[in-house]
């Protein structure tokens, strides 16, 4: 029986100076490089394949898999790309991770690299999060100083660099083509696909894009076997994750467990909603799965449990509101959100999220017009499955969701302002402070 | 103003990092914010001559990306998050108290130009709500309060220090670091703290761990095999239809 909370990739936070090299190497860090080095690459990509690690950057897809679509036959240059552009609300996971232990990422990048053939790999990280660049430009300078990167990597043969890419401030570059073209000094929007990257990615060569917590599970996985990995989870949802609470919880933070454990269960772990608090609604992966209530808190948390519930697993990110949240205020400020992240290139998000914040600001403001409830559907409706890129798709999901949970409360929107059903200051962390004043 | 020798030459050196020299457009803008204060047009002309492109391309990057600033910024760059939950949690209330109490709108600068305050999306601190950040270093559980203590104290040049983070320097120095220049600062501030460290606590007072190599088997495994498989297990719909698409080019 495994236990319920697992930690591996956060099992070393709490560890003195964690972020060092020699605080990684006496944890056991490199002892799966010096493995996976003397194993085939393609090896490599068989027992991350035969493990089941699916990518954890919101679409599941399964990593070892993504490894073997590079076309070994093509004379480019192969690239692997690490997508640590965390920016989609909610989700906290991979900041935290390169903050404390950046070497584990880079353990995995360097395997990873091995396994692809990459002689050049990339940390594409958000802009907005100075010490956690800082912490990883020094741990990719300690492990190039160490002869982890560079050349003939511990007399293996093996070359790979690593380039850390601070970002400029933009959601849509978390999304794999548009990150593409941002690393290649562009602005950052999305490319058509096919071709993927896999075939075409950055400058136009067979290109891996992974997400942070994805490569910096496969240290574990080489280092502990596939069993170890596949003894955690379900049949279809290997191994274990970070499941990261916010919001009026009593202990919000990061739980890594096994994949498919409930919110109810990571909830009783810290002492449930914070006092006074009962659950109204929550996002299981991020605001770009649609909201879940309490009537869903015994869903599995993986990926064929939450799909299966109408909604998406996503990156984890368990955002949970109670009962003094209005889901019309919520709903406006994540649209807006979008609007503004909103990249231009096609008509239905560019526009369409413009008409969604106005149509979404009049019920706000309880000025809603009859039809307003229609209007929003119909727009989500020409939005979804219509615009270039998951971007859009996401931007409807807390509406038609909402809607579907609450519509009472936008009906509401027709004559209260939601201000005055739900006054915001009882939301608040410092909710007493506030009242008290 | 014109641009010293020095970033000519780490512009270059920063372009010269890359597999592409243009890939280092972005660090590029990062270090012309930390020389100059803001992107100024002879920081674009530069960028353009050095990368062999035009300055309506270099321009177009620079106005893309919210953290460009286009025009001249504070000592310090004070964002507080106004995204969904961190606005519900207070960060409203804490864009609203720092307005006032600075006597600035959002994306304004104090008049005695040491904080420029804005409103940020999201920032990946979602657990340590309201989260506010200055020159991008991490402030958690902000209050109305504790925010006007940091921004006061920033404009007093009292020494300030991130909660999870370093010493405060400044917008500009934050710049040169993202652009691509170490500032010696790593080893300040914890590896985790508070609410990351949550789970691992728990588990710790449980007794609980991750299973031990070698003395467990993998339960029974059904992971998609093939690529139609694993696209129509994915969370997205988008992968199957491209999938189905690409295929199609193949026959």
């Amino acid at each position: 029986m495994t236990d319920t909370l697992t930690p591996v990739l956060s099992a070393d936070w709490g560890t003195d100076r964690a972020w060092t090299l020699k605080a990684y190497k006496k944890a056991g860090g490199y002892a799966a490089l010096e493995t996976a080095l003397k194993m085939a690459p393609d090896d490599v990509i068989a027992m991350v394949k035969d493990s089941g690690l699916r990518g954890r950057g919101g679409a599941g897809f399964p990593t070892g898999m993504k490894w073997s679509f590079i076309p070994q036959d093509n004379p480019k240059p192969k690239y692997l790309v690490v997508n640590a552009d965390e920016s989609e609300p909610g989700t906290c996971k991979d900041i935290p991770l390169m903050m404390a232990t950046p070497h584990t990422l880079i353990e995995g990048v360097i395997i990873a690299a091995h396994a692809i053939r990459a002689k050049t790999a990339f940390i594409y990280v958000r802009g907005e999060v100075l010490h956690v660049v800082r912490r990883l430009r020094a741990a990719a300078r300690e492990a190039k100083k160490a002869g982890y990167l560079g050349t003939d990597i511990l007399g293996s043969g093996v070359d790979v660099e690593l380039i850390i890419h601070a970002g400029a401030g933009a959601y849509i570059c978390g999304e794999e083509t548009a990150l593409l073209d941002s690393l290649e000094g562009r602005r950052g929007q999305p490319r058509l696909r096919p071709p993927f990257p896999a075939v075409e990615g950055l400058y136009a060569s067979p290109t891996v894009v992974n997400n942070v917590e994805s490569i910096a599970s496969v240290p574990s996985i080489v280092k502990n076997g596939i069993d170890w990995f596949g003894s955690m989870g379900t049949e279809k949802s290997k191994g274990y994750t970070l499941y990261s609470l916010s919001g009026h919880v009593a202990r919000p933070g990061q739980y890594e467990a096994p994949l498919g454990i409930t919110l109810r269960e990571l909830l009783d772990l810290g002492g449930g909603m914070r006092p006074g608090s009962e659950l109204k609604f929550w996002t299981p992966g991020g605001s770009s799965t649609p909201l879940l209530t309490a009537e869903h808190l015994d869903i599995p948390l993986d990926y064929e449990g939450v799909g299966a519930a109408g909604s998406m697993l996503g990156t984890k990110a368990l955002q949970v509101f109670d009962q003094t949240t209005s889901v019309v205020r919520c709903v406006l400020r994540w649209t807006e959100f979008y609007k503004h992240e909103s990249c231009g290139k096609c008509t239905p998000c560019r526009e369409g999220t413009w008409w969604l914040v106005q149509t979404l600001q009049r019920l706000d403001e309880g000025q809603g017009k009859d039809g307003d409830i229609e209007l929003l559907l119909d727009l989500c409706d020409n939005i979804l499955g219509r615009s270039f890129c998951a971007l859009g798709d996401g931007a409807t999901s807390p509406i038609t969701s909402a809607i579907q949970y609450f519509r009472e409360e936008f009906e509401s929107g027709m004559h209260t302002p939601s201000r005055e059903l739900f006054p915001p200051a009882a939301s608040t962390l410092f909710a007493q402070e506030v009242t008290a004043s | 103003m014109t641009l010293s020798d020095v970033t000519t030459r780490e512009l270059r050196e920063l372009a010269s990092r890359y597999p592409q020299s243009r890939s280092a457009l972005l660090p590029m803008l990062h270090l012309i914010q930390a020389a100059e204060g803001n992107v100024t047009n002879e920081g674009i002309e530069v960028c353009a001559e050095i990368l062999g492109i035009s300055a309506a391309e270099v321009s177009g990057v620079a106005t893309f990306y919210t953290m460009y600033k286009r025009r001249p910024m504070g000592e310090h760059h004070v964002g507080v998050c106004t995204n969904t939950l961190c606005a519900v949690m207070g960060g409203d209330l804490i864009f609203e108290r720092l307005k006032g109490h600075l006597d600035v709108g959002n994306d304004e600068t104090t008049e005695d130009g040491k904080v420029t305050l804005e409103h940020i999306e999201c920032n990946a601190a979602c657990d340590f709500a309201p989260v506010m950040m200055v020159n991008w270093e991490f402030f958690d559980n902000q209050t109305p309060e504790s925010a006007v203590e940091v921004v006061d104290k920033l404009r007093a040049g009292e020494p300030v220090k991130a909660t999870r983070g370093a010493t405060i320097t400044s917008w500009r120095e934050a710049e040169r670091v993202l652009a691509g220049f170490e500032d010696g600062l790593a080893d300040e501030g914890p590896a985790a703290a508070g609410p990351s460290l949550a789970g691992l606590e728990i588990a710790a007072e449980r007794g609980w761990s991750a299973p031990t190599p070698g003395a467990v088997k993998a339960k029974p495994t059904d992971v998609a095999d093939t690529k139609v498989e694993a696209v129509e297990q994915a969370d997205t719909s988008r992968a199957e239809s491209e999938t189905k698409q690409e295929e199609g080019k193949d026959d």
